[in-house]
């Protein structure tokens, strides 16, 4: 079982999803995305950073690389995979989930600790939480805003689509507590099958004992779960 | 074939939040102007050949479909002019 991380031009958190899967004894290995998706992928990370410089928009040009549109059949065959910041701008952008991460309210980039409320524990992504718990993952990113029509967002509640929302540490939804003005304080969604999810918050950054908090595990353990 | 210019304008839909123009409205209110509302949107121009001006509005449609626009938060519009 090897996680495949993709890496495009300007990814950068490629080497600590390495790692943290790595630390939970998940094997994992940075792919070049011009060298194509090796064919025993068993996951796939779309990692953070700035691929292609945001041009255009945040994960834009990523999501139209030749890459994507195995990445799209390897899902469709149920080949698990997340999306993380940058990559979950991109799994927007390339349709493999609903909805936009776009500019935060502030204009600003945030880098800080936030807290997350599971709001679906019924998924390989959250199934090491309890429904309702209260997680604390960082974010750190310009354009994480949720934006998608209202009936896309009905449907993504109704179906139990929405991973996790942004709270206070007492797991209340508060202005305050939506680092972004992301609608509803989204923070994470599925696609069509629970075996993909994007999240703008970085479970890789909150994985390893060393360098603090490690509530981001059960989340990379999706890749266990979801084969 | 005749050569056209083909300007995509891509605009957030209405309702978007859009804290650059929001950011962007603020600073120029405080150099003193006075404006209701300040509005931003991205524009390219695009130099082709065709066979006629729908020809080159129909393939520049397309390339926004596929990438200029991202149809979750924008609109967008075409206008042809030859070249």
């Amino acid at each position: 079982m090897t996680v495949s991380i993709i890496g495009f031009g300007g990814s950068n958190c490629d080497r600590d999803a390495e790692r943290a899967l790595s630390h939970l004894g998940i094997d994992a290995e940075i792919v070049w995305h011009e060298d194509g998706l090796p064919e025993d992928t068993t996951g796939v990370v779309l990692p953070g950073g700035f691929s292609y410089g945001d041009y255009l928009r945040a994960g834009a040009m990523a999501a139209r690389s030749p890459i994507m549109a195995e990445v799209r059949e390897a899902a469709a065959d149920g080949v698990p995979v997340l999306g993380v910041c940058n990559g979950a701008q991109i799994g927007c952008e390339s349709g493999l989930t609903k909805g936009a991460f776009t500019t935060n309210e502030s204009a600003r980039f945030q880098c800080e600790r936030v807290h997350l409320r599971v709001e679906d524990a019924d998924t390989p992504w959250t199934a090491a939480y309890e429904e309702g718990e209260v997680i604390e993952v960082p974010i750190a990113h310009g354009e994480g805003r949720y934006e998608v029509a209202d009936e896309r967002l009905d449907e993504l509640e109704g179906e139990g689509r929405v991973l996790f929302r942004y709270c206070d540490e007492d797991g209340e939804l508060t202005d305050e507590a939506n680092p972004n003005g992301s609608k509803h304080s989204v923070a994470g969604v599925l696609g069509e099958d629970e075996t993909v999810a994007v999240l703008m918050p970085h479970p890789e950054r909150a994985s390893l004992p060393d360098v603090g908090p490690t509530d981001g595990q059960g989340i990379l353990r999706g890749f266990e779960r979801a084969n | 074939m005749s050569a056209y210019t083909a300007t995509v304008t891509v605009r957030l839909k209405r309702g978007v939040l859009d804290p650059e123009a929001e950011t962007t409205q603020r600073s120029l209110e405080r150099l003193g102007f006075e404006l209701a509302d300040l509005r931003s949107a991205d524009r390219f121009e695009i130099d082709l050949n065709a066979e006629s001006p729908e020809a080159a509005a129909d393939r520049v449609d397309e390339m926004a479909e596929r990438l200029l626009a991202n149809p979750t938060i924008h609109d967008y519009d075409v206008t042809v002019d030859e070249r």
